[in-house]
């Protein structure tokens, strides 16, 4: 296992920021740093951006990008640090504001009203308008939208609705939108994401447009030859940090994947060893139309098997499949040998198969009920249909069993699950699915949002789940997470699986080159 | 073709379709004093509709109206019976005003403390309801106790067509110019559609709902004046229950309930649809209380034509061109 040690932040690999002849930057963020109820998001970032270039921010999931861009459109307030845009100091209170000086996203979730017209979305919130009757000038508004498309080389109506367009001409409202405040900066987050080959060479055309006439643009990508294609320079964060930066003709792919992946820190995990017997589930030839395609892998039991890949590659679509929350799935699944069909989630616990879902605020756990009727819901049918009398006392004891093998921090049982912290929440979801007795607990990003003293508890919870006999699903794009947890790796790319790696094999800088779709050159690496 | 398409023309189609059968059935409904009577009779269910259509589009919803009606139509007629002499333009004014008052109750709720549009308006709706009796003291204010002009006002006819007739074509004609050509109309529509990206564009959206629902409750406070006076009549009950004609006919015309759709046409049309029920099962002498049967099945039916192809897909995750596959691989 290979960690770059990188104590503080150092440039590393490129050119100084104010390298001789360059031009000042139009942005520069100095030092920033933003923490959410103790936990470190940003801490001392920086960033260098000129005009007519393009920025490529580079980190891994959770790396701070998205935090990083929120600040910059006045989404978040940073708690500390500099934004200088033009050299002059400058902060956002608000996305208007940060609008209003030029800075513009063209976000993964759009500000876009779909019920309004193209021309319309535009301007919207910033209509101009003529006479005493303060009339909205439409003639106005929709010659100028013209106007735009036409300078980007666009064919797009502007009085469609834009319920009607497809993600790319949705990116090009946006682009347009951006162009017409005047916008300094444009920040794409990863823009291509869901757009044709042919839609992305589109964009990539409008990008060189926009570099040409001075605006600059910060490139939020996980495809390394998009970034290469595209950008000029780039920006390395990890873990919140400021990592390195310089021109992307001076550095490789790998190197680049090293700089992602890097690790001050061995984070100790308390993996424990159990047998790993024969194959419990075994699943084949998973498709869906639009989600996933060819997804097969095998749990063994004892084991914990994980589940890397970026945000979106299509890990939980396929464990909501499994769990029998989607439709049109195709593919064979089989449990303990024996084929089964599972389309509804009731099924599934039936056989065996537990899913703990990523957003427990709106899937995991009912936060206005009791603790006590969380843990129990999904088998209550197996207590009684009547609560009442010694069926009430069974329910309460079930309860108090599973709280207690976890750990659970709260005055009583009957308390909503709403007051309690972020990770005893959690633990209250993971004993509701414990008290189903699964064979196969999948638990999807089960330490996401929680502070590090909880997470902990979660991951001894799950190394004792399988000394247990459970076999564990982990989803995780915590890649610590999972090569510290995981037995076997499956990294998925795309809705495919990429690769499934040993745990000696995984090493972070295989696993991350897997998920981004790109092959190594491993000549010293390569282990058969 | 596109004319087909656009669901206010196939309303209007139904409208007249639905007026032609019954005029099959029973001709003197297709008889002109009937058909103006129609259309009188439908004013004030137009005029509520156009607000309520407004409050709809921000996401909101506002279950007051008809208590805001009863106590601006109470007051009113307290005023003017107590006050003979007192000018009609006063009277009006002062029942325009209580509505405004009492729909900014509503809105400043809504709006800046950020509390739920139907359990505020619920509770508003008891609350004015209420005041209502506590005002009149459970009294009726009948016609004799009403000014001459006060009762005459409604229908009173200028070039042919009666107050009421005129002071909807009016309130149409604003509704329509504010919803498409207003900012704050704009607004209101960009609030419904996306609330969360509304404040990100910068759109006063604590502002815009206050006036929204004052406006809803200042048209109230008109048409109960008008009620009162075309009625002849102020009780406690004055209007019970019509809230919910209103958000039919809303819905009806089109409206989701969802927020960020809604036109000034389909909720006339809406409006116009249930009046001609009303009017015309009389005349056919269906039962009245076939008329609410009637008219639930008519939202049923409309918002399962609005649901049509709502069911959404999974993510596009898989790349969509197999050129995309070989570059991503």
């Amino acid at each position: 296992m290979s960690v770059t040690q990188l104590s503080s932040p150092t440039p590393h690999g490129g050119a100084a920021p104010q390298s001789t002849g360059a031009p000042a930057p139009v942005l520069q963020l100095t030092g920033i740093s933003k923490r959410f109820n103790g936990i470190v998001a940003l801490n001392g970032m920086n960033l260098n951006i000129r005009a007519g270039e393009v920025m490529a921010l580079i980190g891994e999931n959770g790396a701070g990008k998205s935090t990083l861009v929120k600040t910059l459109t006045g989404i978040y307030q940073p708690d500390g640090g500099a934004i200088t845009l033009d050299g002059k100091p400058v902060s956002f209170g608000s996305p208007q504001e940060a609008m209003a000086a030029g800075i513009t996203a063209v976000h993964q979730e759009t500000v876009m009203f779909d019920e309004l017209s193209v021309a319309e979305n535009i301007y919207v919130g910033r209509q101009p308008v003529t006479g005493t009757a303060r009339r909205i000038d439409w003639k106005r508004i929709e010659a100028e939208a013209e106007a735009l498309f036409a300078r980007l080389e666009v064919d797009l109506p502007v009085r469609a609705r834009v319920k009607d367009l497809s993600v790319a001409q949705r990116h090009f409202v946006e682009i347009a939108r951006a162009l017409s405040q005047e916008a300094r900066v444009v920040i794409m987050d990863e823009p291509t994401a869901a757009l044709s080959q042919r839609e992305i060479r589109e964009l990539y055309r409008i990008i060189a447009q926009l570099k040409a006439a001075g605006t600059a643009v910060i490139f939020i990508s996980h495809k390394f030859d998009e970034i290469y294609q595209v950008a000029d320079r780039y920006t390395v964060l990890r873990d919140g940090n400021f990592v390195a930066e310089g021109n992307l003709a001076d550095i490789s792919e790998s190197e680049l994947v090293a700089l992602m992946v890097g690790r001050a820190v061995h984070q100790a995990y308390p993996k424990e060893v159990a047998a790993i017997g024969g194959p419990l589930l075994e699943v084949e030839n998973l498709c869906h139309p639009t989600e996933f395609d060819g997804v097969g892998f095998t749990l063994r039991k004892g084991e914990i098997l994980g589940f890397y890949g970026l945000v979106g590659a299509g890990r939980s679509e396929v464990m909501q499949a499994l769990f029998g929350m989607t439709a049109d799935v195709r593919g064979t699944v089989r449990l303990d040998g024996k084929a089964i069909r599972v389309t509804t989630p009731e099924e599934a616990i039936a056989h065996g198969i537990a899913y703990v879902p990523e957003d427990r605020q709106h899937h995991g756990a009912h936060l206005t009920m009791p603790i006590m009727h969380n843990i129990t819901l999904p088998i209550l049918s197996r207590i009684g249909f009547f609560l009442l009398g010694g069926k009430r006392a069974a329910e309460t004891a079930i309860a108090r069993h599973f709280s207690e093998q976890l750990e659970l921090k709260a005055n009583h049982l009957t308390q909503h699950v709403a007051e309690l912290s972020g990770g005893n929440q959690q633990k209250v979801v993971l004993g509701k699915w414990l008290a189903t007795e699964p064979k196969v607990i999948i638990l999807d990003e089960p330490t996401k949002g929680i502070d590090i003293g909880s997470k902990a508890a979660v991951h001894r919870f799950i190394s004792q789940l399988v000394t247990r006999g459970l076999s564990v699903i982990l989803v995780s794009s915590e890649l610590p997470e999972v090569l510290g947890m995981a037995d076997r790796v499956v990294v998925m790319h795309h809705g495919r699986v990429q690769r499934v790696f040993e745990r000696a094999d995984a090493t972070p800088e295989r696993v991350v080159a897997a998920a981004s779709g790109i092959e190594l050159v491993e000549n010293n690496l390569e282990v058969q | 073709m596109n004319l087909l398409k656009q669901r206010e023309f196939l309303l209007a189609l139904m409208v007249v379709i639905l007026i032609g059968l019954v005029g099959l059935r029973a001709p003197v409904f297709l008889a002109p004093s009937s058909l103006a009577n129609l259309v009188t009779d439908s004013t004030l269910l137009v005029m509520l509709a156009l607000t309520q259509m407004l409050v709809i589009v921000t996401r909101g919803i506002d279950l007051s109206v008809a208590s805001n009606l009863a106590l601006s139509g109470m007051v009113a007629a307290m005023l003017a019976s107590h006050n003979p002499g007192l000018p009609l333009t006063i009277v009006v004014a002062v029942a325009i005003l209580v509505g405004l008052g009492l729909g900014l109750v509503n809105g400043w709720l809504i709006g800046y403390l950020q509390l739920p549009p139907i359990v505020i308006t619920l509770g508003t709706m008891s609350v004015y309801r209420g005041m209502v009796f506590v005002l009149s003291g459970g009294a009726w204010v009948s016609a004799h106790q009403m000014p001459h002009d006060f009762i005459a006002f409604p229908l009173t006819r200028l070039l042919g067509l009666p107050h009421l007739v005129w002071l909807a074509a009016a309130m149409l004609a604003l509704m329509a110019f504010l919803a498409r050509h207003t900012r704050f109309g704009r607004d209101l529509y960009a609030v419904g559609n996306a609330p969360q990206c509304a404040g990100y564009i910068g759109i006063p959206i604590a502002r815009r709902l206050l006036w929204v629902y004052g406006l809803s409750g200042a048209v109230a406070g008109l048409c109960g004046y008008l009620w009162v006076a075309r009625y002849a009549v102020a009780y406690t009950e004055v209007a019970y229950g019509f809230e919910f004609t209103v958000i039919a006919a809303c819905v009806i015309g089109g409206v989701s309930i969802g927020g960020g759709i809604g036109s000034v046409p389909g909720a006339m049309l809406g409006a116009l649809f249930l009046s001609v029920i009303g009017n015309a099962l009389p005349v056919l002498q269906v039962s009245p209380f076939w008329q609410s049967a009637l008219t639930g099945l008519v939202i049923l039916i409309a918002v399962l034509i609005n649901a049509r192809g709502k069911t959404s897909r999974g993510r596009q995750i898989l790349p969509l061109h197999t050129n995309d596959m070989k570059s991503a691989a």
